[in-house]
């Protein structure tokens, strides 16, 4: 086993990262965005990631729909999250494609922040549907017209996978992810045997796909 | 299920987790400094190390300036820590970091195949969405977010479910004028943003084994914007010829070759999805709306239908108006998309002899330190500077807004990047995504422009003669 896989599973032990919440059922209010298309600039735009960090984020959730002066943060009273039926949102309802655009987990770590747990579409971009999953955000999908039918409050179960009595799907290590609030390194550092094991075969039958620590020095 | 993404999938599973999720091998993981400081300080905040360092590249271009003399400062507020912080993660993991003025400094999707840190049969990570870019060159190649990133960092791993297959095969040859990005703009007009979601995507035909590596770098970059998972294209005699001899390509190099040439789709290879294009019937294509699908021919006319009211409010466009002669505000060539030296070449052949349009500000930006050395090797930093554009560093630089430079809001730039999104570079600026000939053309004549009507140009065959779009 690679030294440094030995030391990751001996800290393992030691420190558990910080995992979000376990979501089982959320009854909340439902705050519609039923536009396709819906890109992670518009749910956050690159200048509102300000610090290296994960977190100071939901002040730009949004920032462009959502502020009539997104500098002075004054706030557009026409965009949904600033009626006041929806201030408590935590459920946002969105058309297809939702999060398509850059890979910026930002999105999702922005929709947490400001007290998102589900977002429900006609369909995900995929690199956003994960990022929604690793924090603890439930990615559901339902057919448009189901969507557009939800009233408040909307409650999402994940035990009976169903939304106001509407089944739905979700892969199992998705749902499992967000039922438990698993850490998935964790969940993979119990392969370290078999991820060693492939490593070493791979060093001898696949040469060319390694490089040495030679190579990389400069 | 001999499909070459199949291929490649299959030879990293080190587990079948059940229902369709595999332990993925992971060969190379790249970084930026966007996120880069985040992923390397919160590993190390979980007392978790990298596995394989060696196999892990962090590049500064998404926050460093693009000015020429720029160091760590940045027109971005608070951009300098994501460069410190990112240099000094970088340092302390023990990785190899591509800095701010590295000789071969660039865009992560430029560097990386110029380096081949990227080779055909390799699994590569990035936590940008652009990361199926590489996939041109046969490797499984995928965009991913930071805590991913932190996955495949601490355990050389992912957990990925399996996605469907589509190839989508071009027949035929692309016309003149015509060029890999306005291939990609016509399969996301036909087939919409979301038409690849849940699907790896494999070009092939014979228009796709016509073009050269920056060619193919370009169509499988703006697979991400199909919503593809990834993007391929089976490497051959021109990945093999474009590869060899780089900074990190295998020092056993026919050993390599042998590895890579059966990674090819079989004959038998049975796709989800199939999609067939007619390479001849491909325009030279323009984005009018806020999404690449809301793509047109050149000579096209902005859709009059209730769906596109909002695009084209932001746009200020009106329905049935022409997009050519359009009057623009400024003209941008760079990106991952298009920022390689034979799109600076068709563009140079373009603007050769010819000024800036007055009014219009126009800025080239080198994919990568060596793109600029060759660019200004063959001259063209001159003839672009004589003609009023901006030579600048190379990085990511405006084809996204990050609090720094913008175009301002209303202006309408023609943009050779990849997404025309609202305020994607600057607050209610009006994108025009398009070729890097379009770009010129335009930059030009002041207005949109049918790159093909400038063709009349001082000729620059030496560089020109690599274009093969």
């Amino acid at each position: 086993m690679p030294a440094a896989f030995a030391r990751a599973r001996r800290l393992l032990m030691l420190r558990v990262a910080v995992m979000p919440e376990p979501l089982r059922t959320l009854t909340a209010v439902a705050a519609p965005l039923l536009e396709d298309n819906i890109d992670t600039d518009i749910i956050i735009p690159s200048r509102e990631m300000r610090s290296t960090g994960k977190t100071g984020l939901a002040a730009g959730l949004f920032a462009n729909r959502r502020y009539r002066d997104a500098a002075a943060r004054i706030p557009n009273p026409d965009f949904v999250l600033n009626q006041p039926a929806f201030a408590d949102a935590q459920i946002l309802l969105a058309g297809t494609n939702v999060g398509c655009g850059s890979s910026r987990e930002h999105a999702a770590w922005a929709l947490a922040e400001y007290g998102f747990r589900a977002v429900i579409a006609p369909g995900f971009n995929p690199i956003f549907f994960g990022n929604c999953v690793r924090n603890g955000i439930a990615p559901v999908v339902l057919p448009r017209e189901t969507i557009a039918a939800l009233t408040n409050p909307v409650t999402v179960d994940l035990e009976a996978m169903l939304v106001n009595g509407h089944s739905f799907a979700l892969p199992d290590e998705a749902r499992l992810m967000l039922l438990e609030g698993l850490d998935p390194i964790a969940l993979t550092l119990k392969h370290a045997d078999a991820i060693a094991r492939w490593q070493s075969a791979d060093r001898l039958a696949r040469p060319w796909a390694w490089l040495c620590e030679r190579a990389t020095s400069r | 299920m001999t499909t070459l993404f199949d291929q490649l999938f299959d030879a990293h599973s080190i587990s079948d987790l059940g229902n369709g999720t595999h332990l993925l091998a992971i060969d190379r993981i790249m970084l930026h400094e966007r996120t880069g400081a985040s992923a390397l300080n919160s590993l190390a905040a979980t007392g978790r190390a990298i596995v394989q360092r060696n196999h892990v590249f962090a590049v500064m271009d998404h926050i460093v300036d693009t000015f020429p003399g720029r160091g760590d400062a940045t027109s971005m507020p608070g951009g300098t820590a994501f460069i410190t912080e990112t240099r000094a993660a970088a340092k302390a993991a023990g990785i190899t970091l591509l800095d701010v003025n590295d000789p071969d400094q660039g865009i992560t999707h430029v560097v990386s195949p110029e380096l081949a840190i990227v080779l055909p049969g390799l699994t590569l990570v990035a936590p940008d969405s652009h990361t199926c870019t590489q996939g041109a060159v046969g490797a499984l190649a995928w965009g991913i977010g930071s805590s991913e990133a932190e996955h495949a960092l601490a355990t050389g791993t992912l957990r990925v479910q399996r996605p469907k297959t589509m190839r989508i095969t071009i027949s035929g040859r692309l016309a003149p004028g015509v060029t890999a990005k306005d291939l990609a703009l016509h399969i996301l007009a036909a087939h919409g943003a979301a038409g690849g979601v849940g699907h790896a995507v494999e070009y092939a035909g014979e228009a796709v084994a016509a073009l050269a590596m920056e060619a193919r770098f370009t169509l499988c970059n703006m697979a991400t914007e199909f919503g593809a998972f990834c993007a391929l294209i089976a490497p051959d005699a021109v990945t093999f010829d474009w590869l060899r001899g780089r900074r990190y390509a295998p020092a056993d190099w026919e050993t390599a070759v042998r590895a890579w040439q059966p990674l090819r789709s079989k004959d038998s290879a049975r796709f989800d999805r199939e999609i067939a294009i007619d390479g001849s019937s491909v325009q030279p294509m323009i984005s009018w709306g806020t999404s690449p699908a809301q793509s047109l021919p050149i000579d096209g006319a902005v859709p009059v239908g209730e769906a596109g009211a909002a695009a084209r409010a932001y746009m200020g466009l009106l329905p049935g108006q022409p997009l050519l002669s359009l009057p623009i505000d400024a003209a941008f060539i760079g990106s991952c998309t298009n920022s390689r030296l034979p799109d600076l070449a068709r563009a140079a052949a373009i603007v050769n002899g010819r000024k800036v349009a007055s009014g219009v500000r126009a800025i080239i930006v080198p994919g990568s330190g060596r793109v600029k050395r060759e660019a200004e090797a063959l001259g063209l930093d001159r003839l672009f500077t004589e003609a009023g554009f901006e030579w600048r560093e190379s990085g990511c630089s405006m084809c996204f807004y990050a609090g720094g430079e913008s175009f301002g809001p209303q202006q309408r730039v023609v943009s050779s990047t990849n997404r025309n999104f609202e305020s994607r570079q600057g607050p209610g600026t009006r994108t025009h995504i398009a070729s890097p000939e379009t770009v010129a053309a335009s930059a030009i004549a002041g207005r949109i422009a049918d790159a093909r009507s400038f063709c009349a140009g001082a000729p620059l065959a030496d560089v020109a003669g690599r274009s093969d779009a």
